[in-house]
């Protein structure tokens, strides 16, 4: 094996890795919103990083400019689906885990209504 | 480069599996939403690997289709969330 060869293995394998992490973040973490954050960075780094192994291991032009155009697209709307299920749960209102201990979108919606959470 | 697509597959089978497991648990919409969108996401990442696995670029059209299905059926289920609610 090449150090290329070397190099984009440990991609591939550390990308997929952060893929099973993130996998498991959204069984483990109490609510909505976290298992949101555990589904949204690890699993797109994880899929960046796997795909420019790829990329060096194919290593033709064509295929090096399709993997890079699926990174920038992943990047630019895993943001935008994260919001947005966050902002549809929190609207449709979704029980706060019980560990939160700060909800300042609350008290910026309605000053006299306090969620849950904020009184335990 | 053969043994290490091998292990990565299968990490990849384990991370979907573990994504449908949670779509199928009981949860709100919104939990069901996010594991879809992490399932799809994994199969972007088990086709780059199978790709890089036979060492031809054919599948990596089907990247883009699934990265984009995934993103728009996110938002749609999204919108119908807030105004369905939970």
């Amino acid at each position: 094996m090449s150090a290329l060869d070397t190099a984009a293995a440990i991609l591939i394998l550390v990308g997929v890795s952060l893929n099973v992490i993130a996998t498991i973040g959204i069984h483990r973490f109490p609510d909505v919103f976290a298992r949101m954050h555990a589904a949204a960075k690890p699993a797109t780094l994880g899929l960046a990083l796997a795909l420019v192994g790829t990329a060096i291991v194919l290593g033709e032009p064509d295929d090096v400019v399709k993997l890079t155009l699926v990174i920038g697209f992943q990047f630019l709307t895993a943001p935008i689906a994260a919001h947005m299920i966050g902002r549809a749960a929190y609207r449709a209102g979704t029980d706060l885990s019980p560990e939160t201990t700060i909800d300042e979108l609350a008290r910026a919606l309605d000053p006299t209504i306090a969620r849950s959470a904020e009184n335990e | 480069m053969i043994a290490v697509t091998s292990i990565a597959l299968g990490a990849v089978v384990l991370a979907s599996f573990l994504a449908l497991a949670r779509l199928f648990r009981r949860g709100s919409l919104a939990d069901r939403v996010v594991a879809l969108d992490t399932l799809l996401t994994v199969v972007v990442v088990g086709i780059a690997v199978y790709s890089a696995r036979i060492g031809s670029g054919v599948y990596l059209d089907v990247l883009f289709i699934t990265s984009l299905v995934a993103f728009v059926g996110t938002v749609t289920i999204a919108r119908y969330i807030e105004r369905r609610g939970t």
